[in-house]
């Protein structure tokens, strides 16, 4: 790790202010920003921590919206969301090992958009809205590829808002070395439709199944998937599955999604 | 005497308490005053020509001490690679110059070139980063069969080629082995891949160098599984360093697995560089190093033959493996596929002629070297999938073909054609053991629940024998290799009767401590209390080969045994003049000498005080004191074996494996702590379960390590393994070593991985996929449901 300054501002203003400095990043949970500076292959002049600021932090209900702070730890999405949004809750108590759900955070997540987390498929499959400093972005808009995001720089999200569905769940098949998501569903059902993400598949990072959702919004059950089949073209390779298998797991983990759907 | 602590009692780890509570002495944990720190800096490309190394930037950063690189090495030796094998011709296999820095050319990702020494380890790395290289890509040669075409690029430039050697064994027996395969009923072939591992102890290694000008000696701290192997290697073959000069201490170790052996670069570089520079010096390996440096193990590629008659007896076996030896011999890579591999293709069974081809070969990758059963494993694997294969060929029970083709209980001691003999076995007992007390009977019916739910159960078996005990020094001197394979023990009684034991073994997880003291308590009829036992420094424990093979019980525990009875003999000696008695006359029990007959007695501290008090004592015959020392040679190795059933469930839309049930039934011969042996077992389960359906070490084509982190090299976890039913009451003691025992360290590594790969191919071949009669390891959930859905 090389040396770096780090502030641990108490508000957002201040927190966007030093992130306003010469390479500056921010720091939420850092599980995926330190082991890559201990490896020396991220190098901040300055780390702004964002868990020092208490707006960022907690679960709350807001009619028929579930927002949650940008700097809460999934172990805490993971107990308070339980109520109001049980399959969202069971996503973020899979993350990780107990550290990491201790540490990691939802809003850190997000902005890395790692093409394996979890997170991602949650918020694109609800249609959430990522609230940042300066503005609202809808799920849809905001997930543009492997690690990229809508996101300026040094723009940093607040909070998250996610519609409480009438059903979802997640499915999640784990890679079984890193234990992320070799390939996530999350299916989610509301009024106007059913919504469905895949993460941890493809190329381009978390996506939408629309023919999936297609046949589910007319009827949410698991045979409604039969014969539809995920193309492999675009999935990701490597030493854990080939694009084929990720596309077969993609019709496995929406079928069991839609079947433990509550 | 107090059955808590004797032989046979599950005593509780007494290392553990310093384990548990953190309060373990590491290499680590040692800081010596005036330490300078150690970076390596290694080569990011598998193949390169150095054309330069330029360090003057490096050398002139804050706190930089020196930069080393091999030209400061000049004059001194390579690392020593400690077994020659002679190839099928009668020639020395080829043994390339393993320089402590990289000479010339780099030859594997993590090929150290150069080393910073500062006075902390930030300012060593951020100058690493300074020191411009000047690599010139090669092309990379990864794959085995391609290192040995026409015209592949060379590792080593000085060699003939990249084949290290090619081995026959027996090779007198080749022709009767062809000629049995001519005439055979039915011939099973088998194409398969025992992948590449990394060992992953828990703790990386680490080495301190010390050096003392004014009395000229150094000292290594090292995570060593044997202080005195690295001692004599690096002395005599590398810095040039008289024993006499030269301590070295492993203490508390955290997993070794082979994988700490071997002597290594860093070891003997901290040593060099502590002298040179007159400070002591320190190496500490990150997780991501030792992935590129530690010794990996197994890479075997196999295609193997057997050979049965018409009433399914097997008649021969012919094997054709190619091992990777990496870049690089490791300190006893050439063995393990060879000596410890080829003796062991006979299994439990008669197989009366076989043949078994061993290429071994030089590639850009890290050194392989023995690994957890090292060479057994790949043996088992080979055999007990072929049989598994043959069976379900011939449509016969695989159990019973096992059983038909047995060596007998009443054939041993029993010479295979692979220049063993086994001593003692009883291979249908554990069988019968196994499938009694895994219910094998009911399976049938677990298999229609699994069914319903959707799921394909499959039950897989292997029996494996291991050699254990390594080894009889004047054989293993007659197969290439360079050391004698005894060990040693000295039982220093003290005044008051504790005793302090100091063995030439090395505890890295095995209990030791433990176990040693349980050993001579019961001999002498003490508390084990009273017993301590000490290891790891050479400069209080007698010249001992270390720890692996599954050898110290039976190697070190031997010796141990031997120490303890000169220690009686003579305290007999001194109690019988105490109570004015012949010798021949004085028994000991429960830690008191009585002439027989009569109720004289006096206890062990009444026999030791006099020993060291010798107010009352035959001077003019005998010397004061009461330490005895003791090396132990081993006639032939010991041949644990073993059952292990293994059941699964397959999920056919993800072909991902659970295991249900795992059960070993092993035969250890007498077993000393039980508690310990169920533990060894259970760790060997471990990773031989990693191996089957987790592990796995990846380079590609250019020889990059793609899983060198633990993001792609999936390690077993807790709740990747079900609970274990393992049992040791099958007991043919071992007939040459005194304590009967015949090792239990690598047995679950060996009998698991097997056991596993056929239980999955059973699961598929009852749930339709006919197709399928072999996966490769790891049997990975991808792995698994492209094989069911290859046509």
């Amino acid at each position: 790790m090389y040396n770096f300054d780090f502030v641990k501002p108490a508000s957002v203003e201040d927190a966007v202010a030093a992130l306003g400095g010469d390479e500056a990043q921010p720091l939420s949970g850092g599980m995926t920003l330190l082991p890559s500076m201990k490896q020396r292959l991220n190098a901040p002049a300055t780390l702004v921590s964002l868990t020092g600021i208490d707006a960022l932090k907690g679960v709350c209900r807001d009619g028929d919206m579930l927002v949650i702070g940008a700097a809460t730890p999934h172990a805490v999405v993971a107990r308070d969301a339980a109520a109001d949004y049980p399959a969202l809750a069971e996503l973020a108590g899979q993350i990780g090992d107990p550290m990491v759900r201790n540490r990691g955070t939802i809003g850190g997540s997000l902005a890395n958009n790692d093409p394996s987390a979890c997170y991602p498929s949650a918020a694109l499959a609800s249609g959430a809205t990522i609230v940042t400093d300066k503005r609202e972005i809808a799920a849809d808009d905001f997930f543009q590829g492997m690690f990229a995001t809508a996101l300026d720089e040094g723009e940093i999200i607040t909070s998250v808002r996610f519609p409480i569905p009438q059903k979802a769940a997640y499915a999640k098949f784990a890679q079984p070395a890193s234990r992320f998501a070799l390939t996530g569903a999350f299916v989610a059902q509301y009024a106007n439709g059913v919504r469905v993400a895949i993460t941890g598949a493809s190329e381009n990072g978390v996506f939408r199944w629309s023919e999936a959702e297609a046949a589910l919004s007319s009827n949410f059950s698991a045979d409604a998937l039969a014969g539809l089949a995920a193309s492999a073209d675009q999935m990701i390779g490597d030493l854990h599955g080939t694009p084929e298998y990720r596309a077969h797991l993609v019709g496995v983990m929406t079928r069991r999604a839609v079947a433990a759907a509550h | 005497m107090p059955k808590d602590g004797g032989i046979g009692a599950s005593t509780k780890r007494r290392e553990d308490v310093r384990f548990l509570t953190g309060n373990g002495r590491y290499t680590d944990d040692i800081n010596l005053r005036g330490q300078a720190h150690a970076y390596f800096l290694r080569s990011q490309v598998a193949h390169g020509k150095i054309n330069g190394i330029d360090t003057a930037a490096a050398e002139a950063m804050d706190g930089v001490i020196r930069v080393f690189t091999a030209k400061d090495f000049e004059g001194v030796g390579g690392m020593p690679c400690g077994w020659q094998i002679t190839d099928k011709h009668g020639q020395p296999m080829q043994e390339p110059k393993h320089p402590i820095l990289a000479e010339g050319k780099v030859r594997h990702v993590g090929d150290p070139v150069a080393v910073v020494i500062a006075e902390t380890l930030e300012q060593a790395r951020d100058a690493a980063e300074a020191i411009e290289l000047d690599i010139e890509d090669l092309p990379a040669v990864v794959d085995m069969k391609a290192a040995l075409a026409e015209g592949a690029p060379k590792v080593h430039d000085d060699l003939t080629s990249n084949l290290c050697y090619d081995w026959g064994f027996v090779e007198e027996n080749k022709a009767a082995v062809e000629d049995a395969f001519a005439k055979a009923a039915h011939v099973t072939t088998l194409e398969l891949v025992n992948q590449r591992l990394v060992a992953n102890p828990m703790e990386p290694r680490v080495a301190v160098g010390d050096y003392d000008p004014w009395n000229d000696n150094s000292t290594l701290y090292t995570t060593s599984q044997n202080p005195h192997v690295i001692r004599l290697l690096m002395g005599a073959f590398v810095l040039g360093i008289p024993e006499h000069k030269l301590r070295v201490v492993a203490p508390d170790v955290g997993g070794g697995f082979g994988t700490k052996i071997f002597h290594y670069a860093e070891e003997a570089f901290c040593t060099f560089a502590a002298r040179q520079l007159k400070r002591p010096v320190k190496w500490t390996s990150s997780r991501s190093e030792a992935f590129i440096s530690d010794a990996h193990g197994r890479d075997h590629v196999t295609k193997i033959q057997l050979a049965l008659d018409d009433a399914n007896n097997f008649t021969a076996i012919r094997t054709e493996t190619y091992a990777n030896m990496g870049a690089y011999l490791s300190t006893f890579a050439p063995s393990v596929p060879t000596w410890l591999h080829g003796t062991l293709m006979a299994g439990n069974y008669r197989t009366p002629l076989i043949y078994v081809n061993v290429k071994a070969v030089f590639t850009n990758t890290v050194p392989v070297d023995a690994y957890r059963g090292a060479g057994r494993p790949e043996a088992t694997f080979q055999l007990e999938r072929v049989i598994d294969k043959a069976a379900r060929e011939l449509g016969v029970d695989p159990v019973e073909l096992r059983r038909q083709n047995f060596i007998k209980a009443d054939q041993f001691p029993y010479a295979t054609p692979v220049a063993v003999e086994y001593d003692t076995g009883n291979y249908d007992a554990t069988m019968d053991k196994m499938l009694e007390i895994s219910d094998y009977a009911g399976f049938a019916a677990r298999a229609e629940e699994s069914k319903k739910r959707g799921k394909l159960r499959g039950f897989g078996i292997a029996h494996y024998i291991e050699a254990c005990g390594i080894a009889p020094s004047n054989l293993v001197g007659q197969l290439g290799a360079r050391a004698g394979l005894y060990e040693s023990a000295t039982v220093r009684v003290n005044a008051t009767g504790s005793i302090s034991i100091y063995t030439g073994s090395h505890s890295h997880g095995q209990g030791h401590e433990t176990t040693f003291a349980q050993v001579v308590a019961e001999m002498i009829g003490i508390d084990a209390g009273q017993v301590e036992i000490n290891h790891g420094d050479t400069a209080n424990t007698p010249m001992g080969m270390g720890t692996y093979g599954s050898r110290s019980l039976a190697v070190g525990g031997s010796a141990l045994v031997k120490a303890t009875n000169k220690v009686i003999n003579k305290a007999k000696k001194i109690a019988a003049h105490l109570l004015e008695a012949s010798e021949a006359d004085i028994e000991l029990a429960d830690g008191k000498f009585t002439v027989a007959g009569t109720d004289k007695s006096v206890d062990w501290a009444g026999v030791t005080l006099a020993a060291y008090v010798p107010h009352n004592y035959p001077l003019e015959s005998m010397e004061p004191g009461l330490e005895e020392t003791a090396f132990y040679d081993p006639s032939n190795f010991t041949y644990p074996s073993g059952a292990y059933g293994c059941e699964v469930e397959v999920d056919p839309e993800t072909g991902e494996v659970e295991i249900l049930a795992f059960t070993a039934a092993d035969d250890f011969g007498n077993v000393v702590n039980p508690m310990i042996v169920e533990g060894q077992v259970h760790g060997g389960i471990a990773q031989g379960i990693g191996q089957a359906l987790l592990e796995r070490c990846v380079y590609d084509e250019d020889g990059q390590l793609v899983s060198g982190s633990y993001m792609d090299y999936a390690m077993p976890r807790a709740d990747d393994l079900p609970n274990y039913t393992v049992d040791h009451s099958c007991v043919t003691p071992c007939t040459h070593n005194p304590l009967g025992v015949k090792g239990c360290g690598e047995a679950g590594a060996i009998g698991s991985p097997p056991a596993v790969i056929n239980a999955v191919i059973d699961a598929l071949q009852r749930g339709g996929h006919s197709h399928v009669t072999h996966i490769d390891m790891p049997a990975s959930p991808s792995r698994v449901w492209a094989a069911m859905n290859a046509q």
